[in-house]
């Protein structure tokens, strides 16, 4: 029995027992579902072992939307918790377990795959590539993502979750403070996803790179190509750190070294110095992408070209080189000196510079638009007041001498969700919206659309806006009750309507896309917002080749100007072309990561053993694989072309 | 004959046996540590730069400066990053 008490929680509750039976019964659900329905071969084929961009895009897109419900339900039980004073929904240990959690799943396991969906399914279409330059490492990728959010998202129920917060700051996160094994599984989970990243990064710089239509130059492309560049740029350069970081945290955990101990020579002040090095460069790795899409939502809906393309471009990579020298921000008061203090007082407020630039880009180009309110027009148009208040805010925690007053409380916790709910997550949903068309052939409901995005902008005011005041009167961070002399009680209980208000949207959403796969029009052509780059230019369905002849490009917006000025895109005659073949290996691969991380959790070495040669054969069977693709032959292309065109 | 030979690859190979070669020293004879260290940091620098342009070929092709500029960012955010944390855990701690 000595065995199986390791698998057993900590702190058992009524809930966590609750979820286990839902677990449980929801994948047995699945399961006969899929059997009943005989959809086995199906998903294997078509899903497990793709390789296709616009694929994997969408299961990163159902991952990040299902960590994004597992996020919320976290936040609400935060917020409903701090509702009023001396409340006791939760106790003090499960506060900390659900705020570490909603931190870690909302970050790494809902904002990156978010964005690693846009990136794989816009990215090659916008610059007219057929897909990207690694297929069978975007696949890996995606896969090792998909594990190591699977396996953070079940240690709640096996072990028990990670309690020092999604920093996991050391000493608390050590052996001697944290003596269940959820910091294992942050040490190990995230670090399976993270190696998914950092290819992820390397593929994408490389597509970049290499992979762009005929004629485009580096300063022809769309500017959402622009933002992913930059943004895996950065991935390429911090990630690294993460992995190093990670390493070093499990080592001190399970092998008991001493790089982060108290004493013995280690230091503890090493993490949160190493985590932020790693850590501030990841939240421009989340925002490029989100002001990547923003300028191709604003241009479109204001009918006019992007003000100042140079100056877009340059701030990103001023932002890229600027993300690296300011990390010391996030811990102003750990006892460094003013010198220290005042330098990276400096570069920070300096990279609200650049910043500040693109809001201006921004405003130039809606100035004398044709400005038309669709619903992701909408999203923009509530981000930009928004976000420049988070940036403001921001800039006063920049200050260092002013940030002993701020760091920790409950100001700091509004500034970071006023930059990443209006910023990450609106560009996410309001890109979604906008996407959405192109990968399903149907549009997502206006009215309804608009709805949520008023409601959640509504509720983020609510939700977010008091724990600014209640912050700067001295509300904790991470407290998991008050007292009611504290008066912080009526904030915070608007705090929670706010919440809850959120929520109310959140299900809005999920509502639309079941009413619109019902009654949305699915006659809606190829290039339904008349938006202005490539990817609008192919058909939609996208067919598995993308596009059948490789455009041509001479201009920024060349699907716009073959629209508008009689730009011939697509010359020349189909060919037959050549496309990568399926493979099971990514996934079988990453499943065995699935194992090997589970056994490093539990300490138990011989299965780890067993699964780290397990993942060493895959990688010999692969470099002894000869797998040259396939060519799609002329006749099925222009079948499949005439058959699109007649959908139409 | 001559372009068959690769005589940049064999002197290549030779200078990085020697620079190995120094940084066993380090251990054989015995220095001060800041001697120490500093033949360690320049021998593994010059060593990195050889594999990357020698036997990685990181000049020899049209992406010559798409790499360059990488490798220099990279040692950018590096240097930064070792200083930076240097001033806040020793210079001004
Ligand atoms: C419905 C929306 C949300 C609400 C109501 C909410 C609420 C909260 C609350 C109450 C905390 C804990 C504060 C504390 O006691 O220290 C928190 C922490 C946090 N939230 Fe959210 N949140 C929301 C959405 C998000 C999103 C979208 C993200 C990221 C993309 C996010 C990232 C974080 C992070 C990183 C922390 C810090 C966790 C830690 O202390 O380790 N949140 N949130
Ligand atoms: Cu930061």
């Amino acid at each position: 029995m000595d065995f199986f008490d390791r698998f057993a929680v900590p702190h058992p509750s009524f809930l966590i027992y609750a979820s286990m039976v839902a677990i449980g019964l929801t994948v047995i659900a699945v399961l006969v579902g899929i059997t009943y329905f005989k959809k086995w071969d199906y998903l294997w084929r078509e899903w497990l072992t793709t390789v296709d961009h616009k694929r994997i895009g969408i299961m990163y897109l159902i991952s990040a939307l299902l960590m994004l419900f597992r996020g919320g339900v976290d936040a609400i039980m935060l917020r409903a918790q701090l509702a009023i004073p001396d409340n006791k929904l939760l106790e003090s240990q499960h506060y900390n377990e659900v705020f570490s959690t909603h931190g870690v799943v909302m970050i790494l396991f809902m904002a990156m795959p978010f964005i690693m969906f846009f990136f794989n399914f816009v990215v090659p279409l916008q610059i007219g590539a057929r897909d990207v330059a690694f297929p069978r490492l975007n696949a890996i990728s995606f896969w090792l993502f998909f594990m190591g959010a699977m396996l953070f998202n079940i240690s709640f129920v096996i072990g028990g979750s990670p309690d020092a917060g999604w920093t996991s700051y050391f000493p608390l996160a050590g052996n001697d403070f944290s003596t269940s094994v959820g910091s294992n599984y942050y040490m190990i989970a995230i670090q399976i996803a993270g190696i998914g990243t950092l290819m992820t990064g390397i593929n994408f710089i490389t597509t970049i790179f290499k992979m762009r239509a005929p004629g485009m130059k580096l300063m022809q492309m769309p500017m959402f190509t622009w933002s992913a560049l930059i943004s895996n740029l950065i991935i390429v350069f911090a990630f690294p750190v993460l992995t190093v970081l990670l390493a070093m945290g499990t080592m001190d955990r399970l092998f008991d070294t001493k790089f982060f101990a108290i004493g013995d020579g280690g230091s503890d002040m090493l993490w949160a110095n190493l985590f932020w090095v790693w850590g501030h460069p990841e939240v421009y790795i989340l925002i490029l992408p989100a002001f990547g899409l923003f300028s191709e939502i604003i241009s479109t809906f204001a009918r006019r070209n992007l003000y100042g393309y140079k100056s877009m471009v340059a701030s990103m990579v001023v932002i890229s080189a600027f993300s690296f020298f300011v990390w010391a921000h996030h811990f102003f008061t750990m006892g460094q000196g003013a010198l220290a203090n005042s330098f990276f007082s400096i570069t920070t407020m300096a990279i609200a510079v650049p910043t500040g630039v693109k809001i201006f880009n921004w405003l130039f180009t809606l100035w004398k638009g044709k400005i038309e309110f669709t619903t992701p027009m909408l999203y923009a148009m509530h981000f930009l007041p928004l976000f420049t208040l988070g940036g403001v805010t921001g800039v006063m925690l920049a200050m260092s001498a002013a940030d002993y007053q701020y760091h920790n409380t409950m100001f700091l916790v509004a500034h970071f969700h006023n930059v990443i709910i209006p910023g990450v997550v609106y560009a996410m949903l309001g890109g979604l919206t906008y996407y959405w068309p192109k990968m399903f052939g149907f549009m997502l409901n206006e009215r309804i659309g608009k709805w949520t995005v008023w409601l959640m902008s509504i509720g983020f005011v609510l939700a977010f806006i008091p724990m600014y005041i209640t912050g700067l009167d001295g509300q904790a961070r991470r407290m998991y009750t008050y007292s009611e002399a504290t008066g912080f009680g009526p904030l915070n209980m608007v705090a929670f309507i706010g919440a809850g208000i959120m929520a109310i949207s959140f299900a809005l959403l999920v509502y639309n896309i079941y009413y619109s796969v019902r009654y949305s029009p699915r006659n809606i052509g190829n290039d339904p917002w008349n938006a202005r780059t490539l990817e609008w230019a192919t058909h939609t369905p996208v067919p598995e080749y993308n596009f059948a002849v490789m455009p041509q490009v001479k201009s920024t917006e060349a699907f716009w100007d073959a629209k508008k000025n009689g730009h011939e895109i697509f010359k020349g005659k189909i060919e037959k072309i050549h496309m990568p073949n399926s493979s099971g290996l990514p996934f079988i691969m990453s499943c065995i990561f699935f194992v090997f991380g589970f056994s490093m959790i539990f300490s138990i070495w011989p299965l780890a053993i067993i699964s780290l040669l397990g993942i060493l054969g895959c990688l010999v069977y692969r470099s002894f694989e000869k797998d040259h693709g396939h060519y799609i032959p002329v006749e099925e292309i222009e079948e499949t072309e005439t058959k699109l065109r007649g959908a139409k | 004959m001559k372009e068959l030979f690769p005589i940049k690859q064999v002197m290549g190979f030779a200078f990085s046996l020697i620079l190995t070669a120094v940084a066993l020293l380090v251990y054989f004879l015995d220095m001060s540590f800041t001697a120490g260290i500093t033949i360690l940091l320049v021998t593994a620098f010059i060593q990195a730069g050889l594999q990357l342009v020698v036997f990685m070929h990181a000049g020899e092709t049209e992406d010559k400066g798409a790499i360059y500029s990488n490798v220099y960012f990279g040692i950018l955010v590096a240097l930064v990053t070792i200083f930076g944390t240097l001033l806040i855990f020793v210079w001004d701690m």
